[in-house]
């Protein structure tokens, strides 16, 4: 089933199946580890729509809500 | 050249024996730094640059870095060993520049530690470039990696598109990393606790608490049993000197006696209020922060304050990384300006700046605050920094609906806890402190006795008289106070410490401690502003701050009951 990073639960896992958002934007999470085909878990979710905290790899990442709109995941 | 936090500037710092400040979080290096070593018996310049993800930049501090590349001969690219995919990505791309290179592989002391095996010699084989396990800042593999700088070399990678890249670094991964399964640290548990909501709010303010009461612990014990106990001491050493002086150097140099005797604090003379002031109230709290800060920077705990306070920061249109240059402010406000370069938009860094400058006072000035009203108690201290905290919110939430534009998300690596490498952490609290006594010192000299040419040839009292419908009606501060105001300027320390023999009541030294802080940066904050935002959104942000500070002390001035 594919979902929306910020769709996802607390602790659960998915791999990334498409980015969406510009090139720019695309660019920017793929150098930083976040790519196509990369597990992902939650983290954490911080209240008043603040960010999500995930894990990629060994690295935790904290990432916007509106930039979670835009990464596709395969739960 | 490397990731962000991978340890750059703690190689460069063992390499070339410079002075740079290291911390655990991405973005701590934000300009590049030169510094020497001798290479095949000659001089080689060394430079740290910022750390980036790719050679497209997204911000100020990683242009910095790339356009420092074209200008290289050799480059030594320090690679994470706990992140090997990443960095190597990184390393395709500064291998299809024609540089010669070596590989740092750094952090290789916690990729053991959390099960990660890599194979250098194949790795080496592959990569067809010499590598050099490392830990830098304990200089594990420094020597080596000088040795081997010689053999740097260019295997000649045509260009890739990115696709290529990411496959190649994935299968070279699957030859060279082997990864065993673990269980959690202790420190992993805390990290997670930390960033957890419900955990980690709690912690965040516990933390800040703590932090502040050792601060204050240690400043208040350094200045009672060590520097008033020293200066008691000088005292009666001042005095001869005193006895001997003829009238004007007396001015100068002791200033003016109080009932026959030096007053430390009121006197005004360069070898009374003039050392007085910046050793022994100003020194003590300077080396209790930067204690502080030094531990938190170097802990790791920096970034997971920012994730936590990330949505509080969106209502004033930065988001959570902003704290980073607002705490570094807090110590001194220079290298918070420069901070500010982490800041992805034009539109965030104006309103980081302006709040900066605005609304967090220095180490320095809120040390001379805590003299003057500490006897007070928690009532004139409390109004002075709520006032400061909630004209930062307001401004913020005013600044963010009236700039155009929106401000970017945070996206930030959360770099693993680190128990701090305590000669490290020394050395950066020496250096912190050092630049107070090397720079901040002989200012506060020069404030003291300018402040005594001010006033002797009437400059003060003659400003003082045009400036009085401003300063004595919507203030509420005697005319004399302007002479603070303009030495604020060059140093706020000096300018709060002015205002002691001025005789204010608790409302006026409140109101004066609250407009200082507010009404324009010093002149070294100045000078780093305009190279940062450009002289025109400096004159926006001075016409902010001008605005807001006769509003605050007007407001101050009509509203304290007492």
């Amino acid at each position: 089933m594919e979902i929306f990073l910020s769709q996802l639960g607390k602790g659960e896992k998915g791999i990334v199946k498409r980015l969406e958002g510009g090139y720019g934007f695309q660019r920017k999470l793929s150098s930083m580890g976040l790519r196509i085909g990369k597990q992902v878990r939650i983290f954490s979710y911080q209240p008043l729509r603040g960010p999500l905290v995930i894990e990629v790899d060994n690295m935790r990442i904290a990432i916007g809500r509106g930039m979670a709109n835009k990464i596709i995941i395969e739960k | 050249m490397g990731n962000p936090n991978v340890g750059k500037s703690a190689i460069f710092s063992r390499l070339t024996g410079t002075d740079v400040i290291i911390s655990n979080y991405s973005g701590t290096t934000v300009e590049f730094k030169k510094g020497s070593m001798l290479f095949e018996g000659k001089p080689a310049e060394i430079i740290d640059v910022p750390g980036t993800y790719s050679l497209d930049p997204t911000n100020k501090a990683e242009e910095v870095a790339v356009e420092m590349l074209e200008q290289g001969d050799l480059v030594i690219n320090i690679v994470d060993s706990t992140n090997l995919e990443r960095n190597l990505n990184l390393t395709f791309q500064l291998m299809e520049k024609d540089i010669p290179m070596v590989i740092a592989l750094n952090l290789s002391d916690e990729a053991k530690h959390i099960g990660i095996d890599i194979d250098v010699k194949k790795l080496e084989e592959l990569l067809n470039v010499p590598i050099i396990p490392t830990v830098g800042v304990t200089g594990e593999g420094i020597k080596k990696l000088v040795s081997k700088l010689p053999k740097a070399k260019n295997p000649k990678t045509k260009k890739h598109s990115d696709k290529e890249r990411w496959n190649k670094t994935g299968n070279i991964i699957k030859q060279v990393q082997k990864t065993k399964h673990r269980h959690h640290t202790f420190l992993e548990r805390l990290s997670d606790a930390s960033v957890n909501p419900i955990t980690g709010i709690p912690i965040a303010i516990l933390i800040l608490l703590f932090s502040f009461a050792i601060i204050r612990f240690i400043g208040e014990g350094l200045i009672n049993y060590i520097f008033n106990p020293m200066f008691n001491l000088y005292t009666p050493i001042a005095m001869k000197i005193s006895a001997f002086l003829p009238n004007f150097i007396h001015d100068i140099l002791i200033g003016t006696l109080i009932d026959g005797k030096i007053d430390y604090t009121q006197s005004m003379g360069l070898l009374t209020t003039g050392l007085y002031v910046p050793i022994a109230m100003i020194l003590p709290y300077i080396f209790a922060f930067y204690l502080i800060l030094g531990f938190l920077e170097d802990f790791g705990y920096l970034p997971r304050l920012a994730v936590l306070i990330d949505n509080v920061m969106h209502k004033i249109g930065l988001h959570g990384f902003a704290i980073i240059p607002m705490l570094l402010g807090l110590g001194c406000n220079v290298p918070g300006a420069l901070a500010t370069r982490i800041l992805e938009s034009k539109r965030e860094k104006f309103i980081a700046a302006t709040l900066m400058a605005i609304c967090v006072p220095c180490m320095a000035q809120m040390a001379m605050v805590f003299g003057l009203l500490g006897k007070y108690g928690i009532k004139g201290l409390g109004i002075v920094f709520l006032t400061l905290f909630v004209v930062w919110t307001i401004l913020g939430l005013i600044l963010n609906k009236t700039i155009k534009g929106i401000s970017p998300e945070i996206f930030m690596e959360i770099p693993p806890y680190r128990i701090p490498y305590f000669k490290a952490l020394l050395k950066k609290l020496w250096m912190r402190t050092r630049s107070f006594i090397t720079t901040g010192i002989p200012y506060v000299l020069l404030g003291v006795f300018i402040v005594n040419i001010l006033y002797s040839s009437g400059i003060i009292s003659f400003i003082g008289k045009i400036t009085a419908p401003v300063i004595v009606t919507i203030l509420g501060l005697p005319k004399e106070a302007v002479g603070s105001l303009i030495i604020g300027f060059l140093r706020k320390d000096v300018a709060v410490g002015m205002l002691l023999p001025l005789g204010l009541t608790l409302k006026q030294l409140i109101i004066a401690s609250v407009v200082l802080t507010m009404y324009f940066p010093c002149v070294a904050t100045f000078a780093v502003l305009v190279k940062e935002l450009g002289i025109k959104d400096m004159l926006k942000s001075a016409f902010v701050m001008i605005i807001s500070t006769l509003i605050v002390g007007g407001l101050l001035n009509l509203v304290l009951p007492f």
